[in-house]
């Protein structure tokens, strides 16, 4: 009877878990369905809500919004539109890979030589510093909106692709986990290779970069998809619209043409899809290891 | 002796390259986050005269303080954070606890649980939109069963859909944290209580949630810094000036900034990080009374 009831508990507790997992995952599968529809299709489906969708055309509305997951016909014509016939996608694409990717790599090569510095030697001063980094990574957005400014001001980068990656790579988070993961390094194989020789370059080299490889990149993927979706650094520090990169331009389409923003959006998905699979182990170590604010 | 003085010496050197390691990050750090922030914090306390930026005291911040939209603005905020993260911390346990048992596909349920991180802020807000649109899938299902539409988005429910966001967004990093945490405990404490007759309640609240409480304190203030991370949603769900129930801290500041007003817009600044280095401190101190016992 017991063994019964156990049974069932654990029946329901995994209907529970797997309804809610398919919520969540129910707006990634929905955006990249729907990027398989052909415009008229998803003119009916959504034409009630982004009125221009159909204006103009004699395309057939439904009076109720249809949220459908299975397009009636697969087609590609809005790949074929956003890839081939706008090459304005491509280049907002583009955009957003020559911000982010110096970002992710000056931030990573920043905080590897920071985080190793925190790691050994630790005075009093440092780990004061260390609480400054902490506090000011945890600090909104806005707090960090005029300082980012004034020093792109200051230094005539305003307006230019600059003005965000500058900031960008001196950002306190990477440093922030790379010294979480660091200072689980047993001391014993720094003073081993210490014994043998080894200087502090050597050292920062070839131990503890080594052993780090794995929290490297899951940091890189933290720090990628974050600034992937960035919006405030753009909006603030770009006057040229042309700078802007995709997260920004791909929501001023989507009342215009839902059903071009929906393939957009999973192009644009790609490279965050890409890492997540090949790297969600790394990305959960990552997340991880973020969860201790000492230590 | 001598030899020892050479060790010495090394040690020293060998302490300077490793400072100097930290040189680059540090220089950036002050350049461009440090340095500016004194610059807001003069302009808070001096006049918006150019000519003679004169000191003007406090009077920035009452200006600020007594300024009505500041007032919704921060209203808005605090009721969103206080209402998000609280639920996206609770709920992130529970569904920590829930994966904690025997069930199969749970690596599974953590890839989708996750997926929401991955999904651009753009077509977030567009499926938003297709659920909680007046016309959208939402108000359809509450016609079917005899409710009254609502304009969610224009309204005073207006919060409900973005916590909702924010709970989806959330709710899987917050998890994998917990997860890690409960993996972390010591099992044998557990099943000692257990074997001296602890209910399942004891259990819980008085080893786990115990044990739990640095990263309590943590997934908290994550969730606090993400709950401040929703303005992009809400700002491309709504634009510069959205219903009054959505009119968050950061529009405030967005507008200010547009409006050119540096003062106003640093003295917004300071108070913000203020109330951030207060919030932050209290739920130190909290976690250092609450789980000093614990502490390994």
């Amino acid at each position: 009877m017991k063994k019964k009831i156990r049974w069932v508990g654990r029946a329901l507790v995994f209907l529970i878990c797997i309804s809610f997992a398919f919520v969540f995952l129910m707006p990634t599968v929905l955006t990249i369905t729907n990027s398989f529809m052909e415009k008229s299709e998803i003119a009916a489906n959504y034409g009630i809500i982004f009125s221009s969708l159909s204006s103009g055309s004699k395309t057939f509305v439904s009076e109720e919004v249809n949220l459908k997951f299975i397009p009636d016909k697969v087609s590609f014509s809005q790949y074929k539109t956003a890839l081939i016939m706008s090459p304005d996608y491509l280049l907002k694409f583009w955009n957003s890979v020559i911000l982010v990717v110096p970002i992710v790599l000056g931030q990573l090569l920043v905080a590897c030589f920071a985080a190793y510095s925190f790691t050994r030697y630790r005075g009093r001063f440092k780990e004061i510093l260390f609480f400054f980094y902490i506090i000011l990574m945890l600090m909104p957005y806005q707090v960090t909106l005029v300082p980012n400014f004034l020093v792109s001001q200051w230094l005539g980068v305003y307006n230019t692709r600059w003005a965000v990656i500058l900031p960008g790579i001196f950002a306190p988070f990477a440093v922030f986990l790379l010294t979480k993961f660091m200072r689980r390094i047993p001391f014993s194989l720094i003073e081993a290779a210490k014994l043998d020789g080894a200087g502090e370059f050597q050292i920062f080299r070839q131990v503890c970069i080594p052993m780090c490889r794995s929290a490297l990149y899951s940091v890189a993927i933290l720090v990628f998809i974050d600034y992937w979706n960035m919006v405030e650094q753009p909006l603030i520090l770009l006057e040229n619209v042309d700078l802007h990169p995709l997260s920004i331009f791909l929501s001023k389409i989507n009342s215009t043409e839902a059903g071009l923003a929906f393939a957009v959006a999973t192009v644009y998905m790609l490279p965050t899809l890409f890492m997540f699979l090949h790297g969600e182990e790394y990305l959960v170590e990552g997340i991880t290891y973020s969860g201790s604010v000492k230590g | 002796m001598k030899t020892k003085s050479v060790r010495a010496k090394y040690e020293v050197r060998e302490k300077l390259t490793c400072n100097t390691f930290l040189l680059a990050s540090f220089s950036g750090v002050l350049l461009f986050y440090i340095l500016p922030f004194c610059v807001v914090m003069y302009y808070s306390v001096t006049s918006a005269d150019i000519s003679n930026h004169s000191f003007v005291g406090l009077d920035n911040f009452k200006t600020v303080i007594n300024n009505n939209a500041f007032r919704l603005a921060a209203k808005n905020t605090l009721t969103f954070s206080f209402t998000a993260v609280p639920l996206a911390v609770i709920l992130a346990l529970g569904l920590a606890l829930l994966l904690e048992s025997k069930i199969p596909g749970k690596s599974m349920m953590r890839t989708f649980f996750l997926s929401p991180m991955m999904v651009p802020i753009a077509s977030i807000v567009l499926v938003w939109q297709v659920i909680f649109d007046f016309n959208g899938t939402l108000n359809q299902f509450l016609t079917q069963w005899g409710l009254d539409k609502i304009d969610w988005f224009k309204s005073e429910y207006g919060q409900i859909p973005i916590v909702l966001m924010f709970l989806w967004k959330n709710l899987g990093y917050n998890m994998i944290l917990f997860m890690a945490a409960l993996n972390n405990m010591p099992r044998e404490l557990i099943e000692e209580a257990q074997v001296d007759g602890a209910g399942r309640l004891y259990c819980f609240f008085k080893i786990k949630v115990r044990y739990l409480s640095p990263t309590l304190l943590f997934v908290t203030i994550l969730s606090l810094i993400n709950s401040f991370k929703i303005f992009r949603e809400v700002y491309l769900l709504t634009g510069d000036y959205p219903f009054e129930s959505l009119y968050l801290l950061q529009h405030y500041m967005n507008n200010m900034f547009s409006a050119l007003d540096y003062q106003k817009l640093s003295a917004a600044a300071v108070l913000m990080a203020g109330a951030m280095v207060l919030i932050i401190a209290i739920l130190f101190i909290c976690e250092s009374i609450f789980g000093k016992d614990v502490e390994g």
